[in-house]
C-alpha cells in the first residue's frame, strides 16, 4: 500500500513540476498547489500508514500515529495561506501588466 | 447580484447549523475530530456562502465585524495563553486543565488549550473571509 | 541575571524609549534623558574599583546557549573595568556636550540617540563579558552602531561613502575574528577567555595556533584602524564630532586595542605575536602621524592622530609581550604599563581636542585650516584647551603625555636589551620609527593650536562671525583638559593602583605569582636619562619643521600622497571590481525568467536527492510491505493519478479549478482511508474556501493558453519532471524501507502515552497542536495571519506610476 502511494505521490510531484515549469502564471500556481498536495500524502505516506485506528483516544486501540497528521494539519493550513497570497499576486500582476505569459512578465535585467 | 430565491432560502436555513456545528467542532476539538482550524473553516464557508447568495452590500451591513481586528485579537489570544504559563513560572505555552462543576451542564472539563484553540479559530475565519473580501470587493 | 548584566543590557533598554521622549516630550532635549544613564553607570563602576584592584576578578555567569558552550558570562577585571569606566566616563560628557552641539529642530535625536545608547550597550558588552561568543555578537553590534553614526547625515554622499567603508573593514575583520574563536574553540573546546587563558600553554603547539593568531590580529587590526586598514577612520569624521570623539578616539577603535590585550595571555608567547603586533603598530604609527601633517581639515588631522597613536598602544602591547617570551623580566613590564597609560591619557587628550574642533567648527562654519587663523581673541576658552591637548600630544610636561610618551620611549629603547632577533642591531629601527613619529605629533599638534588660534584673521572666509562657545559645549572639554593636567601632575595619586595595575594584572596574569602586584611608579623626572634627550630632540626638530613648513611640505606631493592615501585607490579599485563582477555573476543566472529559476531549482534538488542517495548508499526497497490492498483503494489512486495527469492539458481555466478541486477532494478520501478524521475534515474544507479563491481570482485571469514552447524545451522541462517526481518516490521509498531498523524509536509514542495524562484531551491530533507543540501552531497562525495581510496590502497598496501611494 506505502509503495502504491509513494507512485501516486511521485505522479503528483513529476506534474506538478511539469506545470510549474511552463509560461503561464496560473498553471504556475496550479502546480504549486499540487507539489504540497503531493507534499502532504508523502508526509503522511513515510510516517507510515498505520492500520491501527483513529488517534482517537475514545476508541479502541492500536491508534495510528499522530504526529504525521498533525504535521500535515499544520502544512495543509499554512499552504492554503500561501496559495491565496499566490492567488492575489498572480491577479494583481495580470492587473498591472495585462499579460500572465511569463517570458513577457521578466525583470528589469534587459534594460 | 441577481435574486437567487432558492439559494437564499436554502442559504437561511443552513448557514446557522454550519455556524452552530462550526462552534460544536470548535468545543469538541479536545476529544474528537474537530478543533479551531477546522471549526474556523466551517465557519469561514458559511460566511463566505452568506456573501454569495445575499451580496457583498446586505452582508457587510450585518456583519460589521473588521476581520484584520478578529486576527489581531485571535493571535493575542493565542499568545496570551502562553504567557500563563511564564506567569507561573513554567515554559511558554504551558497549558492546564482541570474538571470543574458547572450548574446544569455537570462536571467538565476547562482547559487553556481551548483559550488557545479559539484564538486559531479567530485567526483562521479572519484569514479566510478578509483574504476572498478584499479580492471580492477590488471588482473595480 | 545581575545587575551586571543590567548594565550592559540598560542602554538598549533605555534605546526603545528615546524616540517616545523625543515625539512627546519635545521641550526638553532628547540629550539630557540619555545623559543620566552613563552617569549612573559611571558612579556604579566607579564604586568597583576597590573590589577588581584587590585582584580579584567579579564573575557573573547567565545561561544563554549552554548546549554550545555559549553563555553571557560578565566578567570584570582590571582590564575590563578601565574600559567600561572610558565608555562610561567619556560616554556621559560626550552626551553632555552634544546636547548643545546638535540643535532640538532640524535634527533626528532619536535615530542619534538610539544609534548612541546601542553603540554604549554594546561597547560595554564587548568588553565586560568573558565569553567570546558573546563578544563576538557586541563587536559586530559596535560595527553597525558606528557605521549608522557615520551616515547619521545620510544626505550626504561622503557620509554614506564613510559608514559603507567602515562597515565594510570592520565587519570583514569581525568575522576573521569569528573564524579565529571558532578556531579556539577546536583547540580548546571552550568559548570562555578564561578557561582557554588556563589551556594557553597547551595550545601554542597546535597547528591552529598561528592561524587563529592571524585571524584574530586582522580582526583587532581593522577595528583599531592598523595600517593599511586604517583609512576607514578618517572618512568616519563625517560623523558629528561628539560621535567622532566618542567612537573614533575614545572607545570603539580602541576595541581592537582591547582585543590583543585580552587575547595577549593566550598568544603573547610567540615570537610571531611580538613581530606583528609592533612593527604593524610602529609603522601605523609612524604612517598615521606622517600623513596627519598633510591634512588641511581639522577632523582629519584628529583623524589620522588617532590612527597614530593607536599605532603607538598596539606597538606598546606588542613589545611587551616580549615580557612574556623572556620569563617574564622586569624591564619589559614598562610598555605593557605605558600602553594601558597611554590608553587613558589618550582618551583625555583626543576627546578634549576633538571637542574643541567641534566648537570651532560650530562656530566659525569651517574646520579647514586654510580658512582658519586668529580665533585667539574670540574664543580665549577654547583656545586654552586646545593648547593643553595639543601640547600633551605633542608630549609636553606638565601634561599627561609627556609622561606616557617618555615610558613609551623607555619601552622602545628596552628593547635594545634583547638577546634574541638581532635586536642590538634591529631595535635601533624601533627607535628610529619611534623617534621620528614623535618629531610629527609634535608638528600636526601645533598646527591643530597655531594654524587655527594664531596668525592672521580672515572674516571674509568665513560663514559665521566667530564666538566664544556656550557655556554647555565647554563643559566636557573642560573636565577632560583638567583631567589632562591632574593626570599630569598627579598620576601616582589618580591611576597607578587603581586602574593601570590592575589592567597589567589581566595583560599579564602570569607573570607575578600570585599576591604580588606590579610597581607602577609614573614620575617626570628620572635625570638625564636617553629618553629625556630624546624628547628634546623632538622638540626642538619639531619646532624648526614646524617653522620651515612651507619649505618641504612638497615631500607629500614629490610622495604623491597629496591627494589621498593610497590604500584608498585599492579599496576603489576593489569595490569597483566586486560590484561589477557580481553584477556579471548575477545577470548570468538571473535571466528574468521563473521558468528557469524553478528549472534551476528543481535540477539543484534532483542532483542533491541523488548524491545523498549514491553517497550514503541510501536506497532500499522493501517489497514485503506491498501486502494486499482493498480494491477501492486501487481505485482511488488510479483516478487520483489520472486526474492528475490531466491537469496540464486542460485549456479551460473552470475546469482546470473543477480539476484541482477534485484532486483536493480525492485527497480527503485517502485521509479517511488513512484513519485520520481531523485531516479528511479539514483537507474538505480548505478545498472549499480555496476553490472559492480560485473562482474569484480566476474570473479576472485570461483563459489558459495552449504552451507554445519549442518541442525541445518541452522534452526538457518533462525530463527534469520527471526527474524530481522519480526522486521523490525514491525517496519515499527508501525511507519507508528504513523505517524498521531506525536505530532511535518514534516521538509519537510519547504523545500517544501522554495525550490524556498531560493535557487532558482524547484527540492526540489536536493534543499536540495546541499542547505539546503549541509554539508550531502559534507560529502557524502568525503565518496565516502575515499572509492575509499581504493579499490585503497586494490590493489595496497601489503605486501609482511616479511610485507612490495612491491610496
Amino acid at each position: 500500500m506505502e509503495i502504491l502511494m509513494v507512485v501516486v505521490v511521485g505522479v503528483m510531484f513529476t506534474i506538478a513540476t511539469y506545470m510549474v515549469l511552463t509560461k503561464s502564471l496560473l498553471r504556475v500556481i496550479l502546480g504549486t498547489v499540487l507539489y504540497s498536495h503531493g507534499a502532504h500524502l508523502l508526509i503522511l505516506t513515510m510516517g507510515g500508514l498505520g492500520t491501527g485506528a483513529a488517534p482517537l483516544l475514545s476508541t479502541e486501540g492500536p491508534h495510528s500515529d499522530p504526529l504525521p497528521q498533525a504535521l500535515v494539519l499544520t502544512a495543509i493550513v499554512i499552504s492554503f495561506g500561501v496559495t491565496a497570497f499566490l492567488l492575489v499576486l498572480a491577479y494583481r500582476t495580470y492587473k498591472q501588466h495585462k499579460t500572465d505569459d511569463l517570458d513577457q512578465l521578466r525583470g528589469s535585467s534587459d534594460e | 447580484m441577481k435574486n437567487n430565491v432558492s439559494l437564499q432560502t436554502v442559504t437561511r436555513l443552513t448557514v446557522f447549523i454550519v455556524l452552530a456545528f462550526s462552534i460544536y467542532l470548535l468545543l469538541a476539538g479536545h476529544h474528537a475530530p474537530g478543533g479551531g482550524f477546522i471549526g474556523g473553516l466551517m465557519a469561514a464557508s458559511a460566511i463566505v456562502l452568506l456573501y454569495l447568495s445575499f451580496g457583498m452590500k446586505k452582508i457587510s451591513k450585518v456583519f460589521t465585524i473588521s476581520y484584520p481586528y478578529l486576527i489581531a485579537v485571535g493571535l493575542l489570544l493565542a499568545m496570551g495563553t502562553g504567557f500563563i504559563g511564564v506567569l507561573v513560572g513554567d515554559p511558554f505555552l504551558t497549558q492546564y486543565y482541570d474538571y470543574f462543576y458547572i450548574p446544569f451542564l455537570g462536571t467538565v472539563e476547562l482547559t487553556t488549550a481551548l483559550i488557545f484553540d479559539i484564538g486559531v479559530y479567530f485567526v483562521v475565519v479572519g484569514v479566510a473571509l478578509f483574504s476572498i473580501l478584499t479580492i471580492a470587493e477590488d471588482d473595480a | 541575571m545581575s545587575l551586571l548584566h543590567l548594565v550592559i543590557l540598560a542602554p538598549f533598554i533605555l534605546a526603545i524609549f528615546i524616540p517616545l521622549f523625543f515625539k512627546y516630550v519635545k521641550q526638553v532635549h532628547t540629550g539630557w534623558f540619555v545623559l543620566v544613564l552613563p552617569t549612573i553607570l559611571f558612579i556604579y563602576l566607579i564604586q568597583l574599583i576597590p573590589t577588581v584592584s584587590g585582584g580579584e576578578p567579579i564573575v557573573e555567569s547567565l545561561a544563554w546557549v549552554p548546549s554550545l558552550g555559549i553563555n553571557f558570562d560578565v566578567y570584570i577585571d582590571g582590564l575590563a573595568l578601565l574600559f567600561a569606566l572610558l565608555i562610561t566616563g567619556i560616554g556621559a560628557l560626550v552626551v553632555l556636550y552634544s546636547i548643545y552641539y546638535l540643535t532640538k529642530k532640524g535634527e533626528a535625536l532619536h535615530n542619534f540617540y538610539v544609534y548612541l545608547l546601542m553603540f554604549m550597550g554594546a561597547m560595554l558588552g564587548v568588553v565586560l563579558s568573558g565569553n567570546l561568543m558573546v563578544i563576538y555578537v557586541f563587536w559586530e553590534l559596535t560595527s553597525l552602531a558606528s557605521s549608522l553614526l557615520i551616515g547619521y547625515w545620510h544626505h550626504r554622499e561622503k557620509s554614506r561613502y564613510g559608514a559603507q567603508k567602515s562597515m565594510l573593514i570592520t565587519v570583514t575583520g569581525g568575522f576573521s575574528m569569528l573564524a579565529s574563536f571558532s578556531l579556539l574553540y577546536v583547540m580548546t573546546g571552550s568559548f570562555n577567555i578564561q578557561e582557554i587563558i588556563a589551556q594557553a600553554g597547551d595550545i601554542a603547539t597546535s597547528p591552529l595556533f598561528i592561524p587563529a593568531m592571524l585571524l584574530i590580529l586582522l580582526g583587532a587590526f581593522t577595528k583599531s584602524a592598523q595600517f593599511p586598514f586604517h583609512i576607514w577612520l578618517p572618512d568616519a569624521m563625517e560623523a558629528p564630532t561628539p560621535v567622532s570623539a566618542y567612537l573614533h578616539s575614545a572607545t570603539m577603535v580602541k576595541a581592537g586595542i582591547y582585543l590583543v590585550a585580552r587575547m595577549s595571555p593566550v598568544f603573547a608567547g610567540a615570537s610571531e605575536w611580538f613581530w606583528i603586533v609592533s612593527v604593524f603598530g610602529m609603522f601605523t604609527l609612524l604612517w598615521g602621524s606622517f600623513n596627519a601633517v598633510r591634512q588641511t581639515d581639522l577632523k582629519s588631522i584628529l583623524a589620522y592622530s588617532t590612527i597614530s597613536q593607536l599605532g603607538m598602544i598596539m606597538s606598546l602591547l606588542g613589545l611587551g609581550s616580549a615580557a612574556a617570551f623572556y620569563n617574564y623580566e622586569e624591564v619589559y613590564f614598562t610598555a605593557t604599563i605605558a600602553a594601558v597609560f597611554h590608553l587613558i591619557n589618550h582618551s583625555t587628550f583626543k576627546g578634549s581636542l576633538f571637542m574643541v574642533a567641534g566648537i570651532v567648527d560650530h562656530e566659525t562654519g569651517t574646520r579647514d585650516i586654510r580658512y582658519l587663523g586668529g580665533l585667539m581673541t574670540f574664543m580665549p576658552i577654547t583656545f586654552t584647551l586646545s593648547i593643553i591637548g595639543a601640547f600633551s600630544m605633542a608630549g609636553i610636561y606638565p601634561f599627561n603625555g609627556f609622561l606616557s610618551k617618555e615610558m613609551f620611549l623607555t619601552g622602545v629603547l628596552n628593547t635594545l636589551m634583547m638577546t634574541d632577533f638581532n635586536m642590538q642591531s634591529i631595535g635601533f629601527l624601533f627607535v628610529a620609527v619611534a623617534w621620528i613619529a614623535s618629531v610629527f605629533t609634535f608638528i600636526y599638534s601645533m598646527i591643530i593650536v597655531f594654524k587655527t588660534f594664531t596668525g592672521k584673521y580672515q572674516p571674509e572666509k568665513l560663514d559665521k562671525k566667530p564666538h566664544e562657545a556656550p557655556i554647555g559645549m565647554l563643559i566636557s572639554p573642560i573636565i577632560l583638559a583638567s583631567l589632562v593636567i591632574l593626570f599630569g601632575l598627579f598620576p601616582n595619586q589618580f591611576l597607578s593602583y587603581t586602574l593601570i595595575e590592575p589592567a597589567v594584572q589581566s595583560i599579564l596574569p602570569t607573570a607575578l605569582p600570585a599576591g604580588e602586584q606590579f610597581y607602577v611608579n609614573i614620575y617626570p623626572w628620572h635625570g638625564w636619562t636617553p629618553e629625556l634627550w630624546l624628547t628634546i630632540g623632538v622638540i626642538v626638530v619639531g619646532t624648526i619643521m614646524y617653522l620651515t613648513l612651507t619649505k618641504w611640505q612638497n615631500i607629500y606631493k614629490i610622495l604623491r600622497l597629496h591627494k589621498k592615501d593610497p590604500i584608498n585607490y585599492i579599496y576603489d579599485g576593489f569595490l569597483d571590481k566586486l560590484v561589477t563582477g557580481s553584477q556579471k555573476i548575477t545577470y548570468m543566472q538571473m535571466t528574468g525568467r521563473l521558468n528557469n529559476y524553478l528549472a534551476f531549482m528543481s535540477v539543484f534538488l534532483i542532483a542533491i536527492l541523488a548524491y545523498g542517495l549514491i553517497e550514503f548508499d541510501a536506497f532500499a526497497l522493501d517489497t514485503s510491505i506491498v501486502g494486499d490492498i482493498p480494491i477501492y483503494f486501487w481505485i482511488l489512486a488510479v483516478v487520483t493519478v489520472a486526474t492528475t495527469i490531466t491537469m496540464p492539458f486542460i485549456q479551460n481555466r473552470i475546469a482546470a479549478i473543477i480539476t484541482i478541486g477534485v484532486v483536493g477532494y480525492l485527497l480527503a478520501l485517502f485521509f479517511v482511508f488513512f484513519k485520520a478524521p481531523d485531516l479528511a475534515l479539514t483537507q474538505l474544507l480548505v478545498e472549499t474556501v480555496t476553490t472559492t479563491l480560485f473562482l474569484l481570482c480566476f474570473y479576472h485571469l485570461p483563459e489558459l493558453r495552449k504552451e507554445k514552447s519549442k518541442p525541445r524545451f518541452k522534452i526538457a522541462n518533462l525530463i527534469i519532471s520527471l526527474g524530481v517526481g522519480i526522486g521523490v518516490m525514491i525517496v519515499g521509498i527508501s525511507s519507508i524501507a528504513m523505517k524498521a531498523g531506525r536505530p532511535f524509536e518514534s516521538i509519537s509514542e510519547y504523545f500517544k502515552e501522554n495525550a490524556y495524562e498531560l493535557a487532558g484531551g482524547k484527540n492526540m491530533v489536536n493534543v499536540i497542536l495546541v499542547d505539546f507543540r503549541g509554539v508550531d501552531t502559534m507560529l502557524e497562525i502568525l503565518v496565516l495571519a502575515i499572509a492575509g495581510l499581504g493579499v490585503y496590502s497586494l490590493i489595496k497598496l497601489r503605486m501609482n506610476d511616479e511610485g507612490g501611494r495612491l491610496k
